[in-house]
This record gives C-alpha cells, sequence and structure tokens, in this order.
C-alpha cells in the first residue's frame, strides 16, 4: 500500500474464522496496514504458527514487532494501547470499558460455546440455549444502533458481528431457502430481529463487508465440517 | 466524599477472593454482603440476571459489574493505586493471555480431582502440563508473576495457592507437587504469605468444611466435562 507507514503487523488468520474476523475488521476500522497470511488449519499447520501460538495452536495471531499476541479480544484490546491515535474500539470511561469486556465475553462464553455445537449434535439440543441468547443480546442492544451506544461501532459490535454470518437471514442475499435454521433450529428474524437490523447497519461499514463471507460459503464449511465430525 | 463499593460475595469463593485482594491491593474500602447461593437473594439475580454468579462489584449507582477479571481490570481502571496489570502493552497483553488461561485450565483440573480411572489419568497429565506452562511465566529470580509485588496475574492465578490444597484434601488426590512444580509452590507460599491476601483469605479449614458437601456435586460436573470431551 503506497504512502502507508508501515507498523510492522502481521495477521496468522483462516479465511472463516470469525475470531480471526474480529482481527481484520478491528484493523481496518483503525486503518492499520498489515500483511494478511493464510493458514490452513484445516491441513498441517506452519512451523510459524506453532512456533507462534505453542499453547494453543489456533489463529488469529498477530505478529507485531518480533512480539506474538494471541486472543482476538486481547489482540483488539491490544491495538487500541498500541496505536492511540487510531478510533477506538473501548470507550475511555471504566465503567463502559467494563461493560464492553463483560458483553464480549459473553459473546465468547455463550455464542460461540452454544453455537459451536452444531458441529457435533445431530438434533438441535442447542436451540433453546441460542434463543435465550439471542433474546438476551437484542435486550442489550435495544434501541442503540450499535452494541457501543453513544461511540458508535466498537468492541461488542466488532465481537459480535462475524457470528452472524453463522445465522444471519437468507432473505438479503435471496438464496435458497436451505437455511442455518436446520442446524440451530432459531429463526433469528423472529426471535430477535433488532439484532437482525444491527447486524444489515454492520455490513454496511467496509470494514465488516469486506472481513465476512457470505452466509452461504459459511454453511458450506459448517456441513463440511458436520461430516468430518460424522454428523451427516 | 468517595462512592461506597459493595462486593456481592461468597464464603469460600477463590474467585470472590480474587476481587477482596484487587481491592485491598488499590487500598479500596468495600462492604462485603455474603451470598448464600443455595438460596440466591433478590439483590445478585437483580444485579447478574446473566450468569447469576458471584462476585459482583456495586460502585456508587453504577450498574453491576461481573465476572472476576473483568472486575479486577475494573479495579484498576477505576481507583488510583498501584497498577494491578503492567504498564508494557505487551506484558499486558501477557497478564490476559495468562489469566484467560485459568480458565480454559478448569475443566481438566476438575476432571483430574473428581473422577478416576484412565480417564482420570489423562486429565491429570493435563493438568499438570497446564502446570508447567503457567509455572514459566514467573519471572527470574522474583517472588510474584507481577515482579516483586502481586499483579494481575498472580490474583488470576491465586486460586491455585490456597484451594489446590483445599480440592486436594476433599478429593483425596495430589496433583500440585513440589518435586514436579518447585517454583509453583514456593510462589504459593510466597502468596499465601502476603500480608494484604492473608487479610482477605479464607480459613482453610472452615473452607474444607465448606465444601465438602459439595463433593458429589463437584464430581457430577466432572463426570459430565469428561463425557463432552
Amino acid at each position: 500500500m503506497a504512502g502507508e507507514k508501515n507498523v510492522g503487523l502481521v495477521l496468522l488468520d483462516f479465511w472463516v474464522s470469525p475470531f480471526g474476523q474480529r482481527c481484520r475488521i478491528a484493523l481496518a476500522e483503525k486503518g492499520l496496514p498489515y500483511e494478511y497470511v493464510e493458514e490452513n488449519i484445516m491441513a498441517v499447520k506452519s512451523d510459524r504458527l506453532l512456533r507462534s501460538n505453542p499453547v494453543y495452536k489456533h489463529i488469529p495471531v498477530l505478529l507485531h514487532d518480533g512480539r506474538t499476541i494471541t486472543e482476538s479480544l486481547i489482540i483488539l484490546q491490544h491495538l487500541d494501547q498500541v496505536f492511540p491515535d487510531t478510533r477506538p474500539l473501548l470507550p475511555a470511561d471504566p465503567y463502559e470499558r467494563a461493560h464492553a469486556r463483560f458483553w464480549a465475553d459473553y459473546v465468547d462464553k455463550k455464542v460461540y460455546g452454544s453455537g459451536s455445537k452444531m458441529y457435533t449434535e445431530p438434533q438441535m439440543q442447542t436451540n433453546i440455549e441460542m434463543v435465550d441468547i439471542l433474546k438476551t443480546l437484542e435486550r442489550e442492544l435495544g434501541e442503540k444502533e450499535f452494541f457501543g451506544g453513544e461511540h458508535g461501532f466498537g468492541f461488542v459490535d466488532v465481537a459480535l458481528i462475524p457470528f452472524t454470518a453463522w445465522f444471519e437471514s437468507f432473505d438479503r442475499y435471496s438464496f435458497k431457502k436451505k437455511s442455518f435454521d436446520r442446524y440451530w433450529g432459531v429463526k433469528v428474524a423472529e426471535v430477535a430481529p433488532k439484532l437482525v437490523s444491527w447486524a444489515a447497519r454492520c455490513q454496511e461499514r467496509e470494514s465488516v463487508s469486506n472481513s465476512l463471507y457470505s452466509p452461504e460459503k459459511v454453511y458450506d464449511f459448517a456441513g463440511m465440517m458436520r461430516k468430518d465430525f460424522g454428523i451427516e | 466524599m468517595a462512592e461506597p463499593v459493595k462486593l456481592i460475595g461468597c464464603f469460600g469463593s477463590p474467585f470472590v477472593h480474587r476481587v477482596e485482594v484487587a481491592l485491598r491491593l488499590k487500598g479500596v474500602p468495600y462492604e462485603l454482603i455474603e451470598e448464600d447461593l443455595n438460596n440466591k437473594s433478590d439483590l445478585l439475580l437483580k444485579h447478574n440476571p446473566f450468569h447469576q454468579k458471584v462476585p459482583v462489584l456495586l460502585h456508587g449507582d453504577r450498574p453491576a459489574v461481573c465476572e472476576s477479571l473483568i472486575i479486577i481490570e475494573y479495579i484498576d481502571e477505576a481507583f488510583s493505586g498501584p497498577s494491578l496489570l503492567p504498564s508494557d502493552p505487551y506484558e499486558r497483553a501477557m497478564a490476559r493471555f495468562w489469566a484467560a488461561f485459568m480458565y480454559k485450565c478448569k475443566d481438566s483440573m476438575w476432571i483430574a480431582l473428581w473422577t478416576d480411572g484412565e480417564v482420570q489419568a489423562a486429565s491429570a497429565r493435563e493438568m499438570k502440563a497446564n502446570l508447567t506452562l503457567i509455572e514459566r511465566q514467573l519471572p527470574e529470580g522474583k517472588k510474584f508473576f507481577g515482579g516483586d509485588t502481586i499483579g494481575f496475574l498472580d490474583i488470576a492465578v491465586g486460586g491455585i495457592a490456597h484451594w489446590m490444597g483445599v480440592f486436594e484434601e476433599i478429593a483425596g488426590v495430589h496433583l500440585l507437587i513440589e518435586e514436579e512444580h518447585p517454583a509453583l509452590c514456593r510462589w504459593a507460599r510466597e502468596y499465601i504469605l502476603d500480608e494484604t491476601v492473608g487479610q482477605c483469605l479464607p480459613d482453610r479449614d472452615r473452607v474444607v468444611a465448606a465444601l465438602t458437601p459439595r463433593k458429589e456435586l463437584y464430581v457430577s460436573i466432572a463426570k459430565a466435562m469428561a463425557a463432552q470431551k
């Protein structure tokens, strides 16, 4: 990228990973150039990945000035701290920061925790849980445009938006009605309509639309994972 | 006039202890409200409807802050006093990483404590490997993860210093062994001896007595975790 200061950032990532996408969105929101490295984690993991993240051996990994930072929410906070002149993801007020961290943690524990069972559970045991989780997020969003409230698109928005490709309504994309509802047993548009509108608003941001893949691609990926797990 | 700080907790919880240590290190006076987790109060359910757990921090009129590590970061940012997190951004990221690692370790630790046979043995091996990874984060020649004084990571790992012994006694299993983890055991002793920690460390025998009746519950949780693996 001509004329851009090299800030020495490298992101080891995997195209469909929602955790990797969080980092891509954050870097784009901050206008930070970086080298994107696709790690094929479905095959043999590269030496670089294993060296950079020996504990978990997973992406995303941020390399910055010879150091490695792992875990997406930690990476996001690190970017805020190291590049203070860029658009902040977390607000300045300590209570608001705690509030944002709580909800991002909720996404990790609940949305990912419950959602990842779709790989391993043939029947929809998780749909009741997921309805509850979606309704909780809907209430937290309330009438706000973004979870960041008066600060706009922020930490919690970045934390949650990548997961929406895994449940987003198909109306926007006019696919055939072969949908995630079958996997999750949840009609998100009925259970959490505000969340669906929020997701659409997020998609209008270039940082998001450039980082996320269509639900169809994600659906194909999920289908493949379920086959790998012997579910179908 | 400082706004009042209240901490909703319960006796014997290592997570509540984490928050008490943080408040005391920052010199923040607080009122401790003890919950009976078998009979959760309206106060707790109102302030933490999502997880319904302790600890919960109430600072003035603000809505509650929940989840112990999030509470500690809040305390560090909202109050003056010695910093709990490192100021260097990379060191800060590392402290957060290893604190979060403690959460990921909990399953193997629980299974290693409360099951038996090959399942227990496999989890014990995994847990000990995790302890080795944590042990390696101790800076050379220093008493604590935070250096000369207790910091964020010491607080996050602190449960091991006191509660590991408690659970080992109730379970009849010995997992944190001096010969296998000498530096971590040394750290644990320093942590327990620290004056601030001592002010809010519940009496070991009382904790054993309070938690022993929960053994069956712990065993069933461990079995469910093992089945999910």
